[in-house]
C-alpha cells in the first residue's frame, strides 16, 4: 500500500507546467495528503485562478498517483490559505536560478504600490538592488516585469499575493 | 433559483463580461504595458468568474461552460457597466476605476459571509484585485496630475457614475460615494443608478461574438 511520503515525494517530481523549474510541493500549493487504502486524498490550492497550469497540474497528480498504484482524489481548496509565503526556500532558490526574481514576503498590513515600486527587489541575474517596476503585469498572472539599473536587464518578478 | 445561485451568478457575469471588455485593449492599448496590464487583468477576471460558475455549477446542477456561454443575453446578471462598449482611454480608466473600488466594498461585504465557500473565494479573488487596483489608483493619479487628464477623467467618471452605482446592491453605495468623492475631491451628482436587470444593446453584440464558437460546435470544439 502506498504511504503519504511515498505520494510527497512523487508530486515533488511534478514540475509547474509554466515555471518547470520549480515543483507542485516547491509551489506550496498541495495542503495536504491523506491515504485510506487505495484512494489518496490531496487537498491542492490553485495559485492564480486564471492560471491556465490549473487543469494540467490536476491531471499530472491523477496520473503520478495511478502510477503508485493508488487513485487521486484531489480537492480544490479555494480559499486564501495559498499565498506566494508558501513557496518553499528550495522553490525561490530555483526560481532564482532560472531568473524569475522570488516573492518578496507579505507585508502584515494591506500591500501598497509603495512597496513594490521601491522595496528591496534583487535583480536574479546580478544581485543588484538597483532596480525598479515596469509594469505591475507580466506575461503570466503571476508576474511582474522590472527593470535592472546594474545590468540593464528586464527580468520578470514573481508576484507577492 | 436561490438566493445564493443569482449573487454567485451576478458577480461571475461582471467578471467575465468585463474581462472580456478589457481584452478589447488586447493589440491596440495605448503602449505595450497597458496591452499587457489589461490582457492580464481580463485573465486574472475570467478566472474569477470561472470558478464562481463552478460554484453556481454545482448547486443548479449544469456546468461553468454552459453558464458561461449557453444563456440567452437577457439571462446574464452583469451590471450595465460592464456592458459598455467604450474603447477611449479615459472611459477604460474611469470604469476600470470605479469597477475596482466597486468592488473592493462588495468583496469586503462577502470575505464575511456566512457561507464558507463564497467567504473563501471572495478572500482569494481579493488578493488578485489588490492588484487591479493598485493599477486603477496608479491611472487615476496620473490623470489627476495635469490639467488635461483631470478635465478627461472627470467627464468620464460623471458619465459612468450611474452605473458605477449600479454595480452594488442599495446598502453598499454610499460608501462607493464617500470613496470615490474622497479620491476625486469633488462632490458627484445624485442620480438613478442604472442596476442590474435590463441589459445594454452592447451586450448582445458582445454575446454574439463570445459565444460564436460555442454556437458553432456545440458539442464542443477541440483546440
Amino acid at each position: 500500500m502506498v504511504t503519504a511520503d511515498e505520494v510527497w515525494a512523487a508530486l515533488a517530481e511534478i514540475p509547474d507546467p509554466e515555471i518547470p523549474v520549480i515543483s507542485l510541493v516547491d509551489l506550496g500549493v498541495i495542503q495536504d495528503v491523506e491515504v485510506e487504502g487505495s484512494r489518496v486524498r490531496i487537498d491542492f490550492t490553485p495559485t492564480f485562478m486564471g492560471c491556465p497550469a490549473l487543469e494540467p497540474m490536476r491531471r499530472a497528480m491523477e496520473t503520478r498517483v495511478e502510477k503508485l498504484g493508488a487513485k487521486a482524489d484531489i480537492r480544490v481548496v479555494l480559499d486564501d490559505s495559498w499565498s506566494t509565503d508558501r513557496i518553499t526556500p528550495e522553490g525561490r532558490e530555483k526560481l532564482r536560478l532560472a531568473g524569475f526574481a522570488p516573492p518578496a514576503p507579505r507585508p502584515a498590513g494591506k500591500l501598497e504600490l509603495v512597496q513594490i515600486q521601491n522595496g528591496v527587489h534583487r535583480c536574479p541575474y546580478c544581485g543588484s538592488t538597483d532596480t525598479k517596476l515596469e509594469n505591475l503585469f507580466g506575461p503570466t498572472p503571476c508576474r511582474s516585469i522590472r527593470y535592472c539599473n546594474a545590468c540593464r536587464q528586464p527580468f520578470e518578478q514573481f508576484k507577492t499575493i | 433559483m436561490s438566493r445564493r445561485s443569482d449573487l454567485l451568478l451576478s458577480i461571475a457575469d461582471d467578471e467575465l463580461i468585463l474581462g472580456w471588455r478589457n481584452s478589447e485593449w488586447t493589440g491596440i492599448a495605448p503602449f505595450l504595458e497597458e496591452d499587457v496590464a489589461f490582457s492580464s487583468i481580463a485573465q486574472n477576471e475570467i478566472g474569477h468568474a470561472r470558478a464562481l460558475y463552478e460554484l453556481a455549477a454545482a448547486e443548479l446542477g449544469t456546468t461553468a461552460d454552459e453558464l458561461a456561454f449557453d444563456r440567452r443575453p437577457d439571462e446574464y446578471r452583469c451590471a450595465p457597466l460592464v456592458q459598455l462598449r467604450r474603447l477611449e482611454w479615459a472611459r477604460t480608466i474611469a470604469r476600470h476605476w470605479l469597477y475596482e473600488t466597486a468592488d473592493e466594498i462588495r468583496l469586503a461585504a462577502l470575505k464575511n459571509s456566512d457561507d464558507p465557500e463564497i467567504a473563501g473565494i471572495a478572500a482569494k479573488m481579493d488578493r488578485e484585485e489588490a492588484y487591479h487596483r493598485m493599477h486603477a489608483e496608479m491611472w487615476v493619479d496620473r490623470l489627476l496630475s495635469s490639467e488635461d487628464g483631470r478635465s478627461r477623467l472627470s467627464e468620464a467618471v460623471d458619465e459612468l457614475w450611474p452605473y458605477a452605482l449600479g454595480v452594488l446592491d442599495d446598502e453598499l453605495r454610499p460608501e462607493l460615494r464617500r470613496r470615490a468623492e474622497e479620491r476625486l475631491g469633488r462632490k458627484l451628482p445624485d442620480v438613478e443608478p442604472v442596476s442590474r436587470g435590463v441589459n445594454e444593446a452592447e451586450l448582445v453584440q458582445l454575446w454574439e461574438e463570445m459565444t460564436i464558437v460555442r454556437r458553432s460546435a456545440p458539442k464542443g470544439a477541440q483546440w
